[in-house]
């Protein structure tokens, strides 16, 4: 009893003694691995015309298919293009990609899910649409829309937003639906409240923190569906490079130069991994029911 | 104890089960002999080689029909359906007689009448058929296996025209099959080919079988370019349709198929190297086109489309294709393919010096160039399409161009460039038998309105090439075919990007593979 | 029963609502199946003969009840570029993709539901720790990714597994399986990742649940407890991920058809997506989406046979 006692008391000193920052690293490995990783990433994609001196889309028609070597580290592509520069300059398109699909899916999510869910008429013909929307495979409406309009990065991000749209809808408007039945909602619209500011005021700030979490999980997705856009031919246009768009102008010459597909594979798939990371993270902190079984 | 140790037999029994199927399968199947396995360039979609011209369906005709007359590997014209022709002296009466055994896939024998309702049909559709036809008088058939061709206008090469060998290639069809409108799709795939279609065993989008025709009887002579006999040595033909590249050329060199038709550039280095690959060449080649739009400015300016030939280092377009420089032809300047019989080097003076951006820059300005904005097409794929496209915008700017690439599928790019406006500059190439004449070269007419996408517009070049097609003498043709090459630097209806080979690679236990850049498998046998 | 009805009725709207949605968005595209079948050197008027023969020409709202009328009598229309009917087109293509799901899914479950068992039992633990980070690796890598490299190690480089290409049953179990595998695990190892941390974490909420600890506490054996009482309760979210994952498959086959050439409904619809084939896409989504609120159905009346609670 004693020796335990003793171990215990060991233990607190030498966790008090603990900056807080190492504190909450060590109770929340996966969040902090995820932001570190994501934080590269992202410094690598901003400051890219720093680390390196190649253009993105200067060809060289006499170094094609090179394989890494100090003067291109990555080594180039069909076009002679330096890979490594196109991977941190096609950082800064499919991260833009991944944010902005997760803001605006989420974003229309929230108007559409909240307004489904306190009027009842709306609600009906919402819901349909909505399901309609969920019975179509995902990449299947964004290959359809991408060969509808003009191909660019902003349509690109509209197709990919579209199929998400439904499911936060749902996420919203389940949430609203409970809210909705707390007792001091139902006071503030007894008092006489206007619904915006009961809106703004109450049911937002509590849809906040499932919606985070579901937004760095559309991010990550967002950022495969870009791939997998590209890979089928209706990604962001061939000048923009995206990770998606360079592995699949390189996928016919992977056998004679393979870095054409594993380096941005590698970047894309770790990107991935920090944001879902982060995601599992946030969903640990700030849900403490799970919190507690670790 | 974990989770895992309370399903041992269930997990047992899967086990066994998928290491039992995996041994059973890790026994390769036997090699199927009489069967050749191809990956073609692309998904066969439509089947009327008349109707359309793309290069897949000209294949398929090539498997289930025949012609009248076909180009051996010399370039000469020599019959093939044909037995035996006679030409009037005054050259306006041709007479036709068929073999006697030729006969439809349904038994039935190929007549007259079947010959001459295909000929209206294609001459309704053809580029150089609509030549042809127009000059035309009447067909008669005199009896069930002979026929006559009244000529109303003086028309030179009226075997060249019958034997063409490429898009749209004058097909033998059943007079009720040909009697379909021009613009409608046959559904009926009768034909008197060395192979028949077996419809039921198509899968659009992944695969195409072909028989060996029974009522088929081959010519006595060898096989000599798309000349001779068609011997047909295996007993099926199957296109598997793989559309991912990696795929292909992985299940090409892992024995899976057999032919390969259209390997990408960059493959052909290693592929040759491969002991079990074997390439197949057309000696001709294929030209690359960089067409404008002479409709909207800059490009309806002739000095703007002269800068265009200053701005092309042809080899850098060709590498950037992914040719090396033993797939690519030196610079020529022929607009009729350097190594054909109509090769010339007429009015091609100027641009002997090749790539010249600062000429092109000046020409552009003297054109009257203000900066307007330029629409170059850019498809994601073909690659030889795709990449010239990057090179023309990288050279356009290069010369202070205000370039804006539009990425596109090569779908969509063929919409787009069917409207008149809203675009400057797409890219495409054709197979030397669709250049190297004045009579098959589609992209060389300047008839204005009824010319395909770009629409260029100059009486005298139209001129010229009445008068070729009229002249029956091959040295004055000659002299024509000079003034028209002259007449086209001039007008510049399209821009050569280059002369290239392309080959399509087979494992080496085929023989008999024909080098006419097409995909034809008659003589071919398989180990 | 009654509620049988109403589900059932209730479908009706969404295939209304999805046949709206793929109608208009075909028709307004820009590109032209006309001029993909004229070809390169047609002039402008055999492109309008063209269209005018296909139909195009009429008005977007005709057009539209004419589709639907033909479908209510089973004609879904014929392909504008073979001319083959599309209920044939997809017919001769549902063999692969049904086999490829199908097999997809289950080699999913039979992993996933296991390892988040067994992650949740020992949660805290390496075992947990590693099931935990090789699901989120496994979900952070686009399929044509871990399709490649498979096709590197195991058919290029080892020699052991074909390619690519589909071989139906009717041709042997062997060859069957073996163009098979490869596919199967480079979409597999997605939703089996998926599948592993849903299984994990309802499995974690109904350990701590206390009907459990006073089962254990009573001595109730190890496997009895796991299977008997969790997993059952644990069921309905897990059931929904897989309802949630047909979706994705369905949708996921796309790019695996792709990668591998298998002649499926998944590469038919990539096909003619970019040929503008309107007809045989409208078709495709119309019986993938009613597929799926099918799926849906059966996954309804799942939760019924799991839970008590949910009958209706």
């Amino acid at each position: 009893m004693d020796a335990t006692l003793a171990r215990l008391e060991q233990r607190i000193e030498r966790d008090a003694s603990q900056p807080r920052v190492i504190r909450f690293a060590r109770r929340h490995p996966m969040l902090v691995v995820g932001l570190l990783l994501l934080a590269v990433m992202v410094f690598m994609a901003l400051f890219a015309p720093w680390i390196t001196a190649w253009d993105a889309t200067e060809m060289n028609v006499i170094a094609r298919l090179k394989a890494p070597s100090a003067e291109h580290i990555f080594g180039t592509d069909a076009m002679g293009r330096d890979i490594f520069a196109r991977t941190l300059y096609g950082a800064r398109v499919s991260l833009l990609v991944g944010v902005c699909v997760a803001l605006v899916s989420v974003a229309i999510g929230i108007v559409i899910g909240t307004v489904a869910g306190f009027s009842r008429w709306l609600d009906a013909i919402v819901m349909r649409v909505m399901d309609g929307m969920m019975a179509i495979p995902g990449i299947l409406l964004a290959v359809a829309l991408m060969t509808l309009i003009h191909a660019s990065v902003q349509t690109v991000i509209i197709a990919i937003a579209l199929p998400e749209i439904p499911r936060v809808v749902r996420l919203v408007r389940a949430l609203v639906l409970t809210i909705r039945e707390q007792p001091y909602i139902q006071a503030a619209q007894a008092m006489g409240t206007r619904l915006p500011v009961i809106l703004m005021r109450h049911v937002v700030p509590n849809l906040l923190t499932p919606l985070i979490v579901q937004a760095s999980f559309i991010c990550a997705s967002a950022m495969i569906f870009e791939a997998y856009l590209s890979f089928l031919g209706a990604g962001t246009p061939p000048e923009v490079p995206s990770w998606g768009n360079i592995m699949a102008d390189g996928r016919s010459v992977v056998q004679l130069a393979f870095g054409v597909i594993l380096f941005p594979g590698l970047f894309l798939g770790l990107t991935v991994l920090a944001v879902n990371m982060i995601g599992d993270g946030l969903r640990d902190l700030l849900d403490p029911r799970i919190a507690r079984k670790l | 104890m974990t989770p895992r140790a309370i399903f041992p037999t269930r997990l047992l029994q899967t086990a066994v089960l998928s290491v039992a199927t995996l041994a059973a399968g890790l026994a390769f199947a036997a090699t199927d002999v009489k069967t050749i396995h191809m990956i073609p360039q692309g998904d066969l979609k439509i089947l009327d080689p008349i109707q359309n011209p793309s290069y897949i369906t000209r294949n398929h005709g090539y498997m289930i029909y025949d012609t009248l007359f076909s180009q051996n590997s010399k370039g000469e014209v020599k019959p093939q359906m044909v037995d035996t022709y006679k030409v009037s002296a005054d050259k306006k009466l041709w007479t036709f007689t068929l073999r006697p055994d030729l006969k439809w896939s349904d038994g039935t024998p190929v007549t007259a009448n079947d010959c001459i309702a295909s000929i209206k049909r294609w001459a309704a559709r053809d580029v150089s058929g609509r030549l042809l036809g127009a000059a035309i008088g009447e067909m008669k058939a005199v009896d069930a296996r002979t026929f006559t061709m009244t000529l109303a206008k003086p028309f030179g090469p009226v075997m060249e025209m019958l034997g063409k060998p490429s898009s749209n290639v004058p097909f033998m069809m059943p007079e009720r099959v040909a009697k379909t409108e021009p613009t409608e799709q046959i559904k009926d795939t009768t034909g008197s080919g060395p192979f028949t279609f077996k419809q039921d065993e198509w899968v659009p989008g992944s695969k195409v079988v072909y028989l060996k025709n029974p009522h088929y009887v081959p010519r006595k002579e060898p096989a000599d370019g798309l000349a001779g006999g068609k011997v047909v040595k295996v007993d099926r033909v199957e296109w598997n349709v793989i559309p991912d590249q990696n795929t292909a050329l992985s299940a090409f060199k892992g024995g899976e198929m057999d032919v390969y038709e259209l390997p990408p550039a960059d493959f052909l280095e290693p592929l040759s190297k491969d002991a079990n690959v074997k390439l197949s060449i057309d000696p001709l080649g294929n030209q690359g086109w960089l067409r404008p739009n002479h409709l909207v400015p800059p490009f309806n300016n002739a000095k703007a489309r002269q800068a265009l030939i200053y701005l092309v280092n042809q080899d850098e377009y060709l590498a950037a294709a992914g040719y090396t420089a033993k797939y690519r032809h030196a610079t020529c300047t022929s607009y009729f393919m350097c190594g054909s019989v109509n090769a010339s080097t007429a009015g091609a003076q100027p641009y002997q010096g090749g790539q010249n951006l600062e000429k092109a820059k000046q020409l552009m300005k003297e054109s009257g160039y203000k900066g307007e904005k330029v629409v170059v097409l850019a498809p994601s794929e073909p690659p030889i399409q795709a990449a010239a496209a990057l090179v023309t915008i990288q050279n356009l700017k290069k010369i202070g161009v205000n370039v804006e690439a539009q990425a596109m599928d090569w779908g969509t790019l063929q919409a787009r460039r069917s409207k008149k406006d809203g675009w400057n500059i797409f890219h495409t190439y054709s197979v030397g038998a669709d250049v190297y004449s004045p009579a098959v070269n589609a992209y060389a007419q300047a008839n204005c309105d009824a010319a395909p996408s770009g629409w260029p517009c100059d009486a005298e070049l139209e001129k010229l090439r009445a008068g070729w097609v009229a002249e029956s003498d091959a040295g004055k043709r000659k002299g024509l075919t000079d003034a028209i090459q002259a007449r086209m630097y001039e007008v510049v209806p399209y821009v050569n990007f280059g002369q290239f080979f392309q080959p399509m690679v087979y494992r080496s236990n085929l023989s008999g593979v024909l080098n006419v850049g097409i995909p034809v498998m008659w003589n071919v046998e398989k180990k | 029963m009654n509620f049988l009805i109403k589900r059932i009725a209730a479908v009706i709207p969404v295939l209304a609502v999805v046949a709206v949605i793929v109608f208009l968005l075909l028709r307004l595209s820009p590109g032209d199946p006309a001029v993909i079948i004229a070809g390169d050197t047609a002039s402008a008027e055999d492109i309008e003969r063209i269209r005018r023969s296909l139909g195009l020409d009429q008005p977007l709202l005709q057009q539209f009840f004419q589709w639907i009328w033909r479908m209510l009598q089973g004609d879904f229309g014929t392909s504008i570029f073979t001319g083959m009917p599309v209920l044939k087109l997809i017919g001769q293509r549902v063999e692969p993709t049904l086999w490829l799901a199908a097999l997809t899914m289950s080699f999913a479950i039979v992993f996933a539901v296991p390892m988040g068992i067994w992650a949740a039992w020992k949660a805290g633990t390496w075992v947990d720790r590693v099931v935990t980070a090789m699901s989120v690796v496994a979900f952070s890598l686009p399929v044509f990714l871990i399709g490649y490299a498979l096709v590197y190690g195991f058919s290029t480089q080892l020699g052991w597994l074909p390619v690519q290409g589909f071989k139906s049953l009717s041709e042997g179990w062997a060859p069957f399986i073996r163009h098979l595998i490869l596919p199967v695990v480079s979409g597999g190892l997605i939703y089996t990742a998926l599948l592993a941390r849903m299984t994990r974490a309802t499995m974690l909420d109904v350990l701590g649940e206390d009907y459990i600890r006073t089962a254990r506490a009573k001595g109730l054996p190890l496997h009895r407890m796991l299977l008997r009482h969790a997993l059952k309760n644990a069921a309905v979210p897990i059931i929904t991920t897989i309802g949630l994952g047909i979706a994705m498959l369905l949708g996921g086959v796309m790019v695996t058809e792709s990668v591998f050439a298998i002649p499926g409904i998944g590469r038919l619809t990539v096909d003619s997506i970019l040929r503008r084939d309107y007809p045989v896409i409208q078709g495709i989504v119309l019986v993938t989406s009613m597929a799926y609120v099918l799926i849906n159905l059966v996954i309804d009346l799942l939760y019924g046979v799991f839970d008590p609670r949910i009958r209706y």
